[in-house]
């Protein structure tokens, strides 16, 4: 035994995946395993991947709920391609997940739910455990869950179902031995959120939890255990971290650099539903939040803020966009600063609610009426989901204008460590209303940045309207055909001025050029960084640039490309970003498209980018 | 330079609130008198006049802010609810006046009426009720009657119209009233009963179109309509009408009727006495069912039920009560959260 417990095989990086039912806990425990690793100084990235029906009946594919996490002692930058090890809780968790995990791969069952009905559920018609191919395919560690997890709960006063429900933590705690991890952060989080109110459960939880732990030490199956030491992190306070977090908490820390009360209105739908929940729980930071009645009343909300000075905000996904386009034209006309986040996920219509797509670039960019141009800006991963809610709040009230923060399910749910910023470097966001003692022209324009200047309702003398009708300089009505022509290119003119206040783009690469320029934009980035960095190293001539301001576009762009031969653009949609970059620059740049509400696989990338290159 | 002096030395009139801009309502639309009444009302209200926030939709009473020398948003169709709840939570110090149309508020925007009512809100609704759609010249509206000949019904609407009062009353609305833009007193009354009301205030105004609809109306707030076929609410008092101030509504079971005193020995006892405070929803809606030809139109306060919570004034106290206890928002203590680790 001791020696088992000693026989550590050293790794750089390792997937887990667990599958299970929707009502299994598998998100719980992935969130778990996440947590103790980043404990450990490891580097992370998550992929939770659940069905959209809350509990789908119990052992059917439809209920299947998956997380797979990748940790390394080397920078993470996706969640892995495909697991090495998959704990599948049920027969229809192995149905759906089996064919990702490659020969030789561990696979950890509970034999407990391999029994007739749910072998049926599943659509198999004799038990796959007994099939000798699959027994030598991989590496098979069969374990009743259910069984034990009950004998390890026979002192415990909990119901029966109620400790038939602990077996997750079972499970999450054989992997814990599997991969030496560390168990503490998980029986810190029982005693936070149990350990006052049901403390049996957090007890119950906490034996359950080690006694998967100690079978991994008895068993013979698990002899291979992994080690991955810690990743070679710069110095600093680091947290776990998922992309509607990171949301939140930049919305919050923008609200405090510009001095600007934060008014957040939003109607719930997945993905963005959090964002409304983590704000609301901030009212000792002064954020005031509002659930409105659906996406319309949310953003016609948030224009009301802005009008009176706030720092406004509404956040939804796809179809609520749609619901806001008509107002989102009219903060565009009325020129009023606002942040419209829309965490993206598969379209059209209800689409793929809980999957994930880079859906709505064309939609932000032309989805009003008339010519109505509003920045648009896209996060590249969870934590800089953060930096982007402060870079949307920097654009929105240096240019007065609504903008567009694309996020995606994938980095909102997704979770990274981050390097958690000192409030005191979080750059100065104030902008200052018009000065009282002044004449105010509600249109007249900075010369440098084309913004107006704003002036709120309390300030004596500014008294002024504004509205969706055309309107001259003074703010009067105007019907005039040169005027309107005017007021459109100026519109245009000033959100085409934003790209004079980014800084360079940051090349992956060759800033000389060369063979191939990958470019991409959202939550692609660590697919395609990881493949052009492997690549790289492989030596092929590729280099990346992942963009966070999509309109404007940046103005070194158009100079970046002309120094590639090929151009090669993946986009988990049909080619919206690609269509962008042909129209504007006029150059042949290859779409590569995926939409199967999955991320890029690094393989399938670097495949792609071989056969670009060949 | 323009400056607001402290609200005792300046004497806000009339004038002060008249926009540069010029009118363009048709002539003769009564949306020019709502507009004066309005006018007269907010210099006597003790508001600074940069605390004035007007708010519309889309339709003729829509231009409204454009005519009124305050802050103002022109929003679009049907959503200025949405806007007008975003101002006054944002900053419950303004004064916030709606304005919509019977299509602006009860059809593309009923439901944000609706929610705006029940939020409860401060916040001034006047829903100009022309019973048609003037600025798309003439279609019929959630409020025409049914069998209404316009350019959208040429063979009458079949349509069956929505009560506005009824509507309110069923969305949980604080202030309920209505008045005519044939009587500018009425009117300035009821403005300023609003604009006392803490919480949503509904009002109904019964407004010509003199393009599209003209004198629909008039049976009951033209000058003969007005002293036969109008009711004055007052509260405490019966509900008496007429000419003579003899006829009365009596209840009968559940049912409201017109009695004469003095006939079949009906007294001024027998009568409904206004109440506008009961909380019996019951009460108003029964009044809102009174209604040309049958019964005399009723005018003046509905209801108005006080001691409901205003939306902005919850939410302000949930934000003190969270500072109290758990302390004013540390940022860098959020941002590093509770399960931070360090790396040397
Ligand atoms: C989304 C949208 N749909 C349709 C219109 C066209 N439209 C403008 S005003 C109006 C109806 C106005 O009727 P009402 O609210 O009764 O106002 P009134 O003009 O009678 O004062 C319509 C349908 C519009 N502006 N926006
Ligand atoms: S169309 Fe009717 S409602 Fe519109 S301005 Fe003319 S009279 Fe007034
Ligand atoms: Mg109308």
């Amino acid at each position: 035994m001791a020696q088992a417990k000693d026989s550590f095989i050293e790794i750089e990086s390792a997937v887990v995946r667990f599958a299970g039912d929707s009502g299994d806990g598998m998100q719980t425990v992935g969130e778990r395993f996440t947590d103790s690793s980043a404990f450990a100084g490891n580097d992370i990235a998550t992929l939770p991947d659940f069905p959209a029906e809350i509990r789908a009946p119990a052992g059917t594919l439809a209920g299947v709920s998956g997380f797979q996490v990748q940790f390394g002692s080397r920078e993470i930058l996706t969640p892995g391609d495909e697991p090495d090890a998959l704990v599948a809780m049920n027969p229809a968790a192995l149905k759906s997940n089996l064919a990702d995990l490659p020969a030789g791969g561990m696979l950890v069952v509970n034999t407990a739910a391999f029994k007739k009905m749910n072998l049926a559920k599943a659509g198999y018609e004799t038990n796959p455990l007994e099939d000798e191919d699959l027994r030598n395919k991989y590496h098979l560690v069969e374990i009743d869950f259910t069984s034990l997890t009950k004998e390890a709960l026979s002192e415990s006063p909990l119901k029966p179902t109620d400790k038939a429900r602990c077996k997750n933590f079972f499970a999450l705690g054989f992997m814990y031995y599997v991969y030496g991890r560390p168990l503490d952060p998980t029986l810190k989080f029982f005693q936070d959120k149990w350990g006052k109110r049901l403390p049996d459960l957090a007890e119950a939880n906490t034996l359950a939890l080690k006694a998967g732990f100690n079978l991994g030490d008895t068993m013979e199956s698990a002899r291979n255990r992994y080690q991955i030491i810690k990743a070679p992190f710069d110095s600093g306070v680091y947290r776990k971290i998922s992309g509607n977090e990171a949301l939140v908490y930049g919305l919050v820390a923008a609200s405090k650099q510009s001095k600007r009360e934060l008014v957040y209105a939003g109607y719930p739908i997945t993905p963005a539903s959090p964002i409304l929940e983590g704000l609301s729980a901030l009212k000792h930071f002064g954020v005031k939040t509002i659930q409105a009645e659906d996406e319309i009343a949310a953003m016609g909300m948030a224009l009301g803020a802005s009008f009176t000075g706030k720092l406004s905000v509404c956040a939804t996904s796809g179809p609520g966009m749609c619901l806001k386009s008509e107002f989102i034209g009219l903060a565009s006309i009325t020129e009023l600063p606002l942040i419209i986040c829309n965490i993206q996920r598969g379209g059209p219509s209800t689409g793929l609610p809980t999957k994930n797509e880079q859906s709505d670039l064309l939609q932000s960019m032309f989805s009003r009426n008339g010519d109505s141009p509003i920045p648009i800006i896209a996060a590249h991963s969870s934590s800089d989901c953060f930096d982007c809610a402060i870079e949307a709040a920097r654009i929105a009230i240096t240019y007065k204008t609504p903008v567009i923060l694309l996020s995606d399910l994938y980095i909102a749910n997704g979770a990274e460590p981050w390097l958690v910023p000192n409030v005191s470097d979080l750059p100065d966001l104030e902008v200052p209303f018009a000065d009282s003692s002044k004449e105010y022209v509600v249109y007249k324009r900075d010369p440098s940045t084309l913004a107006r200047e704003q002036a709120i309702p309390g300030q004596a003398g500014l008294e002024h309207r504004v509205g969706g009708l055309e309107k001259n300089e003074e703010g009067g009505v105007s019907y005039d055909p040169n005027n309107h022509e005017e007021m459109t290119r100026l519109r245009a003119d000033k959100v085409n001025a934003i790209a004079n206040s980014l800084p360079p783009s940051e090349l992956f690469g060759d800033a000389e050029g060369g063979e191939l320029l990958v470019l991409g934009w959202g939550g692609t980035y660590g697919a395609i960084t990881s493949s052009v960095r492997n690549l790289r190293t492989e030596g092929f001539s590729v280099s990346s640039l992942h963009l966070r301001n999509l309109n404007p576009f940046p103005n070194d762009l158009g100079d970046i490309l002309s120094r590639f031969k090929k151009v090669l653009i993946p986009e988990l949609n049909m080619g919206q970003l690609s269509l962008l970059i042909r129209s504007k620059y006029l150059i042949d740049a290859i779409s590569y498209s995926k939409v199967q509400g999955q991320p890029f696989k690094v393989s399938e990338l670097s495949n792609k980018i071989i056969e670009t290159i060949r | 330079m323009k400056t607001a002096l402290p609200k005792e030395e300046h004497a806000l009139n009339k004038k002060d609130f008249v926009a540069p801009n010029d009118v363009r309502w048709c002539p003769g639309c009564g949306d020019y008198a709502i507009l004066n009444a309005i006018q007269r009302t907010f210099p006597e209200l003790g508001v600074p006049k940069e605390n004035f926030v007007v708010v519309s939709g889309i339709g003729c009473s829509s231009r409204f802010p454009y005519y009124m020398n305050t802050y103002g948003f022109h929003t679009i169709h049907g959503r200025a609810p949405t806007v007008a709840t975003g101002v006054k939570v944002s900053n419950p110090e303004l004064s916030v006046w709606l304005v919509t149309g019977d299509g602006d508020g009860l059809s593309i925007g009923g439901n944000h009426l609706l929610h705006l009512l029940r939020r409860n809100p401060d916040v001034n609704v006047l829903l100009f009720n022309n019973r048609i759609y003037g600025l798309t010249k003439g279609q019929y509206s959630p409020t025409s009657e049914v069998g209404k000949k316009t350019k959208s019904t040429p063979f009458g609407s079949i349509d069956y119209p929505v009560n506005p009062l009824l509507f309110a009353l069923g969305s949980e609305s604080t202030f309920v009233a209505r008045t005519s833009d044939t009587d500018m007193k009425h009117m300035v009354e009821t403005f300023k009963a609003a604009h006392a009301h803490k919480g949503t205030s509904f009002i109904e105004i019964l407004q010509n179109c003199v393009i599209y609809n003209n004198k629909t109306w008039e049976p009951v707030t033209g000058r003969e309509g007005k002293s036969e076929q109008s009711l004055f609410l007052e509260e405490g008092k019966p509900l008496l009408f007429g000419a003579e101030r003899n006829k009365g509504i009596r209840v009968n079971g559940f049912d409201p009727e017109v009695v004469t005193l003095g006939e079949d020995g009906v007294s001024e006892s027998d009568l409904l006495v206004h109440n506008p405070k009961t909380s019996n929803p019951a009460y108003p809606a029964l009044l809102s069912q009174l209604n040309y030809p049958t019964f005399p139109t009723p005018f003046g306060i509905f209801r108005q039920l006080e001691g409901r919570e205003t939306y902005e004034n919850a939410l302000t106290q949930q934000l003190a009560a969270s500072q109290s206890k758990q302390g004013e928002g540390d940022l860098q203590a959020l941002l590093t959260g509770s399960d931070s680790w360090v790396v040397e």
